[in-house]
């Protein structure tokens, strides 16, 4: 009675049964089929002095190495306001983690420790958030509540993130829709993880206590492209205040996707927006494969609640397995634990991200939970099988298991191998109902992996640390007069200006508008050669020349304003815009000796016409009208440069035989 | 009890409130001129201002609703929230030693107040078992609120209480005893405890935490689990503050009562012995002693409770320019005792003479300790020392401004007779006063000097 499961087969046979496809492949209808529906958690940096609850300077950053201190915490699970433990405290309890914290004297002090209570919140820092509330149509509190969050991993040294709602129930105004957001809040930033192996994980304090706000959406978009849309809105929204940070790490995303029947589940720390797109594709799918596993289990007619896995702690000794095996996966006082998942058979190998399978969620939660560091385990159904028939076939025997079982081993120290047991049993019990609530961590290929239990409004409650900040009405009158445009306001004036629309990203996100804008109201250049000008010149010039200390956007409205003052044609912006975008502190009148600039008049400059139409024809290897006329413009660009439209000498040209 | 639906809303918001017959833990739609808002209104703290209304909303969050801008606002749901530690049997097992916990008040076990938006205390073995499981695997706990006060309100009264209700459970043959307390005033009582129970055949250990229980990262659960181990386990039968040797999550200290000094506001290893070494280092597996000689732990129940305390003892911290005046005051107020704290090696300017001189011929008893904390009064070294000394004011040796103040408290509670007063003063009853300071006795490091800085960051602290 030889099994013949093939998980290769069962692998590809489950992807299809889901009806996966790539996303290129996929439209609107696909995304309807599966309910398709995803929500943004949208976190932004301010620009300030200050920290936002201490007086360390904010955005110092250090290397990993480069701290004065280092100590330890544990995260113990607390009440929250409404008297419910939280599952993801619990969870994180579970990992019985040492959490260091590096701390350099430059950036942080004895706050970030949460050895010194919070002094008051950064006016500079409510100001700026309360600017971006308003922008974003928000109902504005009357009175904000600082609240702690608590957050188990380690990751804020208090436990607890102090963080406020400044505004609920807004909407932003995409192209085609309009998308609810539930609110904005102001919170400090955490720490950035520097390692995290086995039970101890480590982190800086340097990012710790940044201000940022977070907004937050409904779940309104409907397929992978809006939500990357709505999340280049919202960010282009927080730039146009000019009082946030750009660069890596100011702005990060957590995503939230769902399909028909599945749950809100949350990637965490998506960097690039770009991202989005197929990290919210596969996710869908996965729910949607998921949902499949729970039918396909229900078709087994087996009882969940009696369900229950089987286990042997393997004697080492005694197993047929190679030296290779154990000098490349198991580590001193390591044990191997053979575990049967009755009834599992080709659900291990079932599909559910484009090479990923449910294997992969138990090992995920083996490696966060257990602490067990990957690869953590092997089964009977892996592609490439880490052991063979005859191997498995001896392990059946030992837990009584037949074919209709699926079997796994997995590593690890004797502590932890209680954790791991109760960890693969919750999970498989997990899918019988289909998709557990958690938050996973992307990756560039667009696929996740398990990073915690989703919290609940349960881990929240008040910060009995600091006291209530009013906001009265003329206060917000105050902030509200000094708002920029809206962004779809914007985006329509571009339209408006004949502006090409693939400049708008490139404009919007890099905040360009109030300067297009200046350009065009104040010196009167045309608006559609001033969009271009940024949107394409500009942004060709940052890809292709290395940018000098100090160069600011400023430095190009002071361009236009010198060519216009001077008098210069707008054609020498052209070879000026790359000296100045290299050394920014250059005069402008040296950039015009530099570039060799001599002021012509019109007849000066087409005065050589004749001469150089003969010479052509001397040389005339074309008797073509246009190569003769195209060759003498190239003769006399650099004379019309900054003196006369080339469109101008053009015609000229054309007009004089 | 009609107040108690809005609990904590005063004046116009509580007016408000009743307009519209909103309860507090009611669910809420409200329309104002900033727009809707919906989610359960929450009790208020009453310190706060009467012009907001506070509000959870479905996310967790709390906000604040500005009453000026209500427009209209609905009740349209109650869930009132029942804020409970789960609570479990504190398990019984044979062979761990029986630990009685006294509560006193204090953050080492609390809850949220809504009414003050604070934290309480609240405290029995079950919800201690609930919050803090590793305790059974410690001792066999028991407990008792002697009674509920913050750390600041702590006095003669408590102390004496806590002195007796310690005797009695001496005699029923406890192994261990643990008090909780707020750290404010942490030092103070355990100086009392070590006048009032002399002679305990048990360890006596106080512990608190800098950073209340309702938190994360509190250092409630691993003081009191340090306490438990030394008290129960350890061989010290003295008077004790257990509490963080570094601000890390690493190993508790034991210092003696009469050392020890909180000096920090809010730093978790706050608690310092002064001019000694601490007793030893306590992790939840066990002890490590650093003094060699103690008082160890004894079999026979003979303790001595003596709960005297008078409260006609003050203290006096001396500045620059001080008045006689001052002490004329404290002396026609009718108190018998004073604490000075001098400068130096134990001085206060010549303009005071004549104050001390009049206080001296009423009686009043006079001690002279130091603001410099570390160190001996030496009132021998210049002619002020002598003149004050001629005048009838006592050195204290190296006792600690706040352990000479209970100290004098504890024998005028006792007596009246100067002689008998000096002798119960200066006679050491656990180290307040030591022949000898050590050498490590004082280490107060400089941040920024190389080597110290090197330390730091290689010595996790």
């Amino acid at each position: 009675m030889k099994d013949t499961f093939d998980p290769k087969a069962n692998y590809k046979a489950t992807r299809k049964k889901i009806g996966y496809q790539p996303r290129k492949k996929s439209d609107q209808k696909t995304y309807d089929r599966i309910g398709f529906m995803s929500g943004l958690e949208v976190h932004q940096q301010l620009k300030t002095k200050y920290k936002l609850f201490c007086r360390c300077p904010a955005g110092i950053y250090h290397d990993d190495d480069n701290y004065d201190a280092e100590l330890i915490r544990h995260m113990r699970p607390t009440l929250s306001e409404l008297g419910e433990y939280d599952g993801t405290a619990l969870m994180e309890f579970k990992t019985r983690k040492n959490i260091f914290y590096r701390i350099n004297n430059e950036n942080a002090c004895t706050y970030e420790v949460d050895d010194t209570p919070p002094f008051l919140m950064d006016k500079e820092a409510l100001e700026i958030a309360l600017e971006i509330s308003l922008l974003s149509k928000l109902n504005v509190v009357g009175e904000v509540h600082i609240t702690r969050k608590q957050y188990l991993d380690g990751s804020i040294p208090t436990g607890f993130q102090r963080t406020a709602i400044l505004g609920v129930e807004g909407t932003i105004e995409l192209k085609n829709k309009t998308v609810r957001l539930i609110q904005l809040s102001i919170e400090e930033d955490s720490c950035r993880e520097i390692s995290d192996v086995g039970h101890n994980r480590i982190y800086k304090t340097d990012r710790l206590g940044m201000p940022l706000i977070e907004t937050v959406t409904y779940p309104d978009m409907v397929n992978p492209n809006e939500v990357k849309e709505a999340c280049d809105y919202i960010r282009f929204l927080n730039r146009s205040t000019g009082k946030v940070l750009t660069g890596p790490g100011a702005g990060r995303q957590d995503v939230n996707v769902s399909c028909k029947g599945g749950t809100r589940v949350e990637i965490k720390g998506v960097s690039h927006t770009k991202w989005i797109p197929e990290l919210t594709h596969n996710e869908a799918f996965r729910q949607w494969a998921l949902l499949a596993i729970r039918d396909e289990l229900k078709s087994r007619k087996i009882d969940p609640e009696k369900w229950a896995i089987s286990h042997k702690i393997l004697n080492i000794d005694k197993l047929s397995i190679s030296e290779k095996f154990k000098k490349d996966h198991l580590q001193q006082n390591e044990k191997l634990v053979l575990v049967k998942l009755p009834d599992f058979q080709s659900i291990l190998s079932h599909f559910t991200q484009p090479g990923k399978m449910f294997a992969d969620e138990l090992s995920g939660r083996l490696k966060v939970v257990a602490c067990l560091e990957h690869p953590n385990m092997f089964h009977t159904e892996e592609l490439q099988p880490t052991f063979d028939e005859k191997f498995w076939d001896e392990m059946r025997k030992t837990l009584k298991a037949d074919e209709k079982d699926a079997m796994l081993i997995f590593r690890g120290p004797e502590d932890d191998i209680k954790t791991a047991l109760e960890t693969i049993q919750e999970r498989c019990q997990m899918a019988f109902e289909g998709v557990p609530k958690e938050t996973r961590k992307s990756f560039e290929d667009g696929t996740t992996i398990f990073e915690r239990v989703l919290p609940g409004a349960d881990r929240m409650y008040p910060d009995t640390d600091s006291a209530p900040i009013p906001l009265p009405d003329d206060y917000i009158e105050k902030l509200r007069k000094r708002l920029p445009k809206d962004i779809i306001d914007r985006y329509k004036q571009l339209k408006k200006w004949e502006i090409p629309e693939d400049t708008y990203t490139y404009i919007l996100s890099k905040n360009l508008f109030p300067h297009i804008e200046r350009v065009i109201k104040e010196l009167h250049f045309d608006p559609k050669f001033t969009g271009t000008f940024f949107g394409q010149y500009l942004k060709y010039v940052e890809g292709h020349y290395k940018q000098g200390r100090n160069f600011d956007y400023h430095i190009v409205y002071g361009m236009f304003k010198f060519i216009r003052e001077r008098k210069l044609e707008k054609n020498i912006l052209y070879p000026m815009l790359p000296m100045i975008y290299e050394q920014p502190q250059m005069e402008f009148e040296s950039v015009l000796t530099d570039i060799r600039y001599k002021p012509h008049g019109k007849e000066e400059i087409i005065a050589p016409v004749d001469f150089l139409r003969e010479k052509f024809r001397e040389i005339g290897r074309k008797t073509n009208h246009d190569a003769e006329n195209n060759w003498i413009m190239g003769e006399l660009r650099h004379r019309a440069m900054g003196n006369l439209d080339y469109a101008i000498l053009k015609k000229e040209l054309n007009s004089k035989k | 009890m009609d107040n108690d639906i809005f609990q904590g809303y005063t004046g116009k918001a509580l007016a408000i409130l009743q307009k519209y017959n909103v309860r507090v833990w009611g669910k809420a739609k409200m329309e104002t001129t900033r727009g809707n808002f919906e989610g359960t209104v929450l009790p208020r703290a009453e310190h706060q201002d009467d012009e907001h209304i506070v509000m959870k909303i479905a996310t967790g969050y709390n906000i604040g609703i500005d009453i000026k801008t209500i427009n209209t606002m609905k009740e349209v749901g109650y869930s009132k929230a029942n804020y409970a530690i789960p609570e479990q049997e504190f398990p019984y097992s044979k062979g761990l030693p029986g630990v009685k916990l006294f509560g006193t008040g204090g953050t080492i076990a609390s809850r949220l107040d809504y009414r003050t938006g604070a934290v309480i205390p609240a405290f029995s073995p079950g919800e201690l078992y609930g919050a803090v499981p590793e305790l059974a695997d410690i001792c066999n706990l028991e407990t008792e609120k002697v009674f509920a006060v913050f750390s600041e309100n702590m006095g003669p009264a408590q102390y004496i209480a806590l002195a007796k209700a310690i005797g009695k459970e001496i005699e029923k043959g406890i192994d261990g005893i643990v008090i909780g307390h707020g750290t404010d005033t942490l030092h103070h009582t355990a100086a009392a405890l070590t006048f009032m129970v002399q002679n305990p055949p048990v360890p006596i250990v106080l512990v608190g935490s800098q950073r209340s229980s309702d938190r994360p990262s509190s250092d409630a659960a691993l003081n009191l689990m340090h306490a438990m181990y030394a008290a129960g386990h350890g061989d010290i039968a003295e008077v004790m503050v257990s509490m963080f040797g570094p601000t890390s999550d690493d190993y508790g200290l034991l210092h003696k009562g009469t050392r020890v000094r909180k000096m920090h506001s809010s730093y978790r290893s706050t608690f310092r012995t002064i001019g000694h070494t601490p007793l030893a280092m306590v992790r939840r597996t066990g002890i490590e002693h650093i003094h060699k000689d103690y008082k160890p732990r004894r079999k026979d129940r003979n303790v001595k409770i003596l709960p005297y305390f008078s409260d006609k003892v003050t203290m006096l911290y001396y500045y620059p320019g001080m008045k006689p005046d001052t002490i004329d005051a404290l002396v026609d107020a009718g108190y018998k005792g004073i604490v000075i704290v001098g400068t130096g090696l134990g001085h206060v300017n010549k303009e005071l003479y004549p104050a001390i001189e009049r206080a001296h011929k009423k009686g009043v008893h006079m001690y002279m300790t130091l603001q410099t904390i570390w160190g001996y009064v030496h009132m021998f070294v210049y002619d002020t020392g002598r003149d004050m000394m001629a005048r009838g004011i006592i050195p204290a040796g190296n006792m600690l401004p706040e352990v000479a103040f209970i100290k004098l408290g504890w024998a005028l509670g006792q007596t009246d007779d100067p002689e008998k007063v000096k002798e119960l003063m200066l006679t050491p009853i656990n180290d307040e006063i030591t022949e000898r300071e050590p050498y490590n006795g004082y280490l107060v490091y400089q941040g920024g000097v190389p080597e110290v800085e090197e330390f730091v960051q290689k010595v996790r602290k």
